[in-house]
């Protein structure tokens, strides 16, 4: 379970989330919807750990554990997961190289053996079939001339290996084709279990339609400010964030 | 930024450096008077039990040298090195050339074992298949104390043996190849290596050879105060093949010693040498105090038509280096290469690169340079590729790659260009880069620590220079770029 309360972060002087409270139980999938620049990213780096923000106030609790206090490798070790909006290249480093490397660095955190090449390629091979991921990519160095979608779609391979425990998708839809949206939700659904939570930031109903969520949660200025079933969703693509604008001024 | 931040900490805080060869061996030693005279070189020259149009070779030399400047072109700066301040001989007291390994002084032996290299060929048969042998001259201070397999070597007709023993034994081709490609009058540091020159390898492959191993040079200096001036020549005569390894290393002091090698190598017509290089002196720590001033010259010369020659080196050790592998493309369709990887940290200076000169119809050559800079170390590469008059076809493709680890590093790039033949064609590309915060956050977020994350980066980053080493020496080398970069992040 994943606990926010009162969370107040600026960057470079600029507040940017102003005493967000989100909480997030085990085998839920939250979707959070906010206009463009409401926080949303800003959200899911702060609870990766990306340094550049500073935290004012309030506390991110993971099973009770402050999160706040963790380095970024740490977190991911105790099952965060954060799938990028613009997932980074990495030069030279094969797609496969990465993984290998990644999955062992948490395993060694947890004190867990390292798996051998064989199991290893195994699994991978399995995540990458099911995305439809082929194998040549996974030669090729990590996102490097990637198309947009092919990047998001690799994301998603990494968290299928990497098996976290709270996993955020942030804006995982876009840049996918009609048929890529459904092949990754079918990823994403694959993975839900009631020991895993899911945040899911976007901004269209679309992905939700595949990714049917629990709860919704609007997102306006840095802050919560309307949650509901998966119903709400409906409602935004309706009628907009006018509604929940004018909270920012109030 | 914080990141940044922590990291220029973290670089300013390494106190002690992680160069893990740094002890010293406890040998008796017999070194030639301190200071460089007519009589110290007559006394190297006795030593090695010298026919005397060596002495004079050399005389002629250190004559030449007395008139000469220390070259101050480079972009590195250290304080003036007083060449009467250093022994140019020392070599073990209790029999300096042991005919045997049982003849060495096991205090020696010991060395080689903590450094890892395998001196007894039944430990190096065992487990080992044949083609991946590797054959060793190890070179302490200024002799040579062993070399490996060469037995087996003289029965594929091959010569790999100290240098001062090629002297004795084979004059005719030293004399005919020796400063052939590096002339004694070449540049001040080359012209000091001739004429004091202690010891080295020599190799010789004769005509449609393929060397049957591995052949490699392990140099170690030891003692205090005392510059290493090692000679390695090399010959591939026609349609013949040879792969050599080169690694050295020193103990850490407080005070700086100069390593002024010089390196010939000689490919006639369809013969193929490649030079792997892991160079690995000891840095100097972090207030840059201490460390090998490695002031080089090698060079290579394709002699031979379609003949080929490939330099391939990892720099993270010395404190100064000032070194150009280069080739002479003399041959018709011959080719060179220069692959390397240089990394700096601490106070290091690199000033490298290498020279194409294209003097043969239709040669080519390939420069793929990937320099890596951390900590206040400044890293320059610095290229020529020419082409001559008659250099009908020439080709090169250069490849100039700098990835900068924090803020207080330089890295730079100056590559020189000279076409004499409009049919030439020259490209040259090059890139600057840094490691940045969010490459590091992605990695990190998928659990990877900085350390780790940095050194996947920047394996990615020299993956296509490491490819060009043999197997094991390209795992070696891999292992020495993270030692040589850790505490370079936070
Ligand atoms: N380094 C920074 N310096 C200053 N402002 C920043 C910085 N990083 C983010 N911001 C600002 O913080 C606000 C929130 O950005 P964030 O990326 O979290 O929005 P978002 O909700 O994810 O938007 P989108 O829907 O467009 O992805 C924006 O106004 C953005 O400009
Ligand atoms: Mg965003």
């Amino acid at each position: 379970m994943l606990e926010i309360k009162n969370l107040v972060v600026q960057i470079e002087d600029k507040r940017i989330l102003n005493g967000l409270n989100l909480t997030v139980n085990n085998g839920e999938v939250a979707a959070i919807m906010g206009p463009n620049g409401s926080g949303k990213s800003t959200l899911s780096y702060v609870i990766a750990g990306k340094e550049d923000y500073e935290v004012l106030d309030g506390e991110i609790l993971l099973d009770g554990q402050n999160v706040l206090e963790m380095e970024p490798d740490a977190r991911a070790a105790a099952g965060i997961f954060l799938a990028f909006q613009y997932p980074l290249e990495i030069p030279g480093v094969a797609s496969m190289t990465f993984l290998k490397a990644a999955l062992n660095a948490q395993r060694k955190a947890r004190g867990e053996d390292e798996l051998t090449t064989p199991d290893f390629i195994k699994r991978v091979n399995a995540a990458a079939t099911q995305l439809e991921i082929p194998k040549d990519m996974l030669k090729r160095a990590l996102n490097v001339g990637f198309s947009g979608g092919e990047k998001k779609r690799m994301e998603i391979l990494q968290m299928a290996l990497l098996q976290p425990t709270f996993c955020i998708l942030d804006e995982t839809d876009s840049g996918l084709d009609i048929d890529a949206l459904r092949i990754v939700s079918e990823g994403v659904n694959a993975l839900r279990s009631p020991d895993r939570s899911f945040l899911v930031i976007t901004h269209y109903q679309r992905l939700l339609n595949h990714i049917v969520p629990d709860t919704v949660h609007v997102m306006s200025a840095g802050r919560i400010v309307k949650s509901g079933g998966k119903e709400l969703a409906l409602e935004l693509e309706a009628n907009g964030y006018a509604d929940y604008r004018e909270s920012e001024a109030a | 930024m914080p990141a940044v931040q922590e990291t220029i900490d973290q670089v300013r805080s390494i106190d002690v450096d992680q160069y893990k060869y740094g002890f010293e061996t406890e040998v008796e030693m017999e070194k030639a008077p301190k200071g460089l005279s007519e009589d110290v070189i007559r006394f190297i020259s006795a030593k090695k039990g010298e026919p005397e149009w060596m002495l004079q070779w050399r005389l002629d030399a250190y004559k030449r040298w007395l008139t000469m400047r220390e070259p101050n072109w480079a972009r590195v700066s250290y304080d003036k090195v007083d060449y009467n301040d250093i022994y140019y001989y020392a070599a073990p007291k209790k029999n300096p050339a042991p005919k045997s390994l049982d003849e060495v002084d096991p205090e020696i032996l010991k060395t080689y074992e903590k450094l890892g290299i395998p001196l007894r060929e039944q430990e190096i048969l065992a487990g080992v298949e044949p083609q991946n042998r590797v054959a060793v001259d190890a070179v302490f201070d200024s002799v040579s104390v062993a070399t490996t397999f060469k037995e087996e070597l003289k029965k594929a007709g091959v010569i790999f043996m100290p240098i001062s023993e090629a002297i004795r034994e084979y004059p005719d081709l030293v004399k005919q190849y020796l400063g052939s490609v590096v002339p004694v009058t070449d540049n001040f540091f080359a012209t000091l290596n001739s004429a004091v020159f202690t010891d080295g390898s020599f190799v010789y492959i004769p005509p449609g050879v393929r060397c049957p191993m591995e052949l490699s040079t392990y140099f170690r200096i030891n003692e205090k105060n005392t510059g290493q001036f090692e000679r390695t020549l090399i010959i591939a005569d026609k349609g013949s093949y040879v792969s050599y390894l080169e690694g050295c290393t020193a103990p850490k002091r407080d005070e700086n010693q100069l390593h002024a090698a010089v390196v010939e190598l000689i490919a006639l017509d369809d013969a193929e040498i490649k030079y792997s290089t892991v160079q690995n002196w000891y840095p100097g720590d972090s207030e840059g105090r201490g460390g090998i001033y490695n002031f080089v010259t090698k060079r290579g010369d394709c002699r031979g038509k379609n003949s080929v020659i490939t330099w391939t080196q990892v720099e993270t050790g010395s404190a100064i280096t000032w070194k150009y592998p280069s080739c002479i493309l003399r041959g018709d369709n011959s080719r060179g290469e220069f692959y390397s990887i240089a990394v700096s940290n601490g106070k290091q200076q690199v000033d490298s690169g290498t020279k194409m000169i294209h003097l043969g119809k239709n040669t080519t050559s390939r420069i793929i340079s990937k320099g890596i800079a951390a900590g206040k170390s400044d890293n320059t590469y610095r290229g020529l590729v020419s082409a001559h008059r008659k250099a009908t076809g020439a080709r090169n493709f250069t490849n100039c790659d700098s990835l900068l680890i924090g803020n207080e590093c330089g890295a730079h790039t100056v590559p020189y260009i000279e076409s004499k033949n409009a049919t030439a064609v020259f490209e040259h590309e090059a890139t600057t880069s840094k490691i940045s915060e969010d490459q590091m956050f992605y990695c990190q977020q998928r659990g990877l620590s900085e350390e780790e994350a940095t050194a996947l980066i920047v394996n990615g980053f020299v993956k296509d220079v490491l490819q060009q080493l043999p197997m094991e020496f390209a795992v070696e080398a891999q292992k020495l770029i993270s030692i040589s970069l850790e505490g370079s992040v936070g």
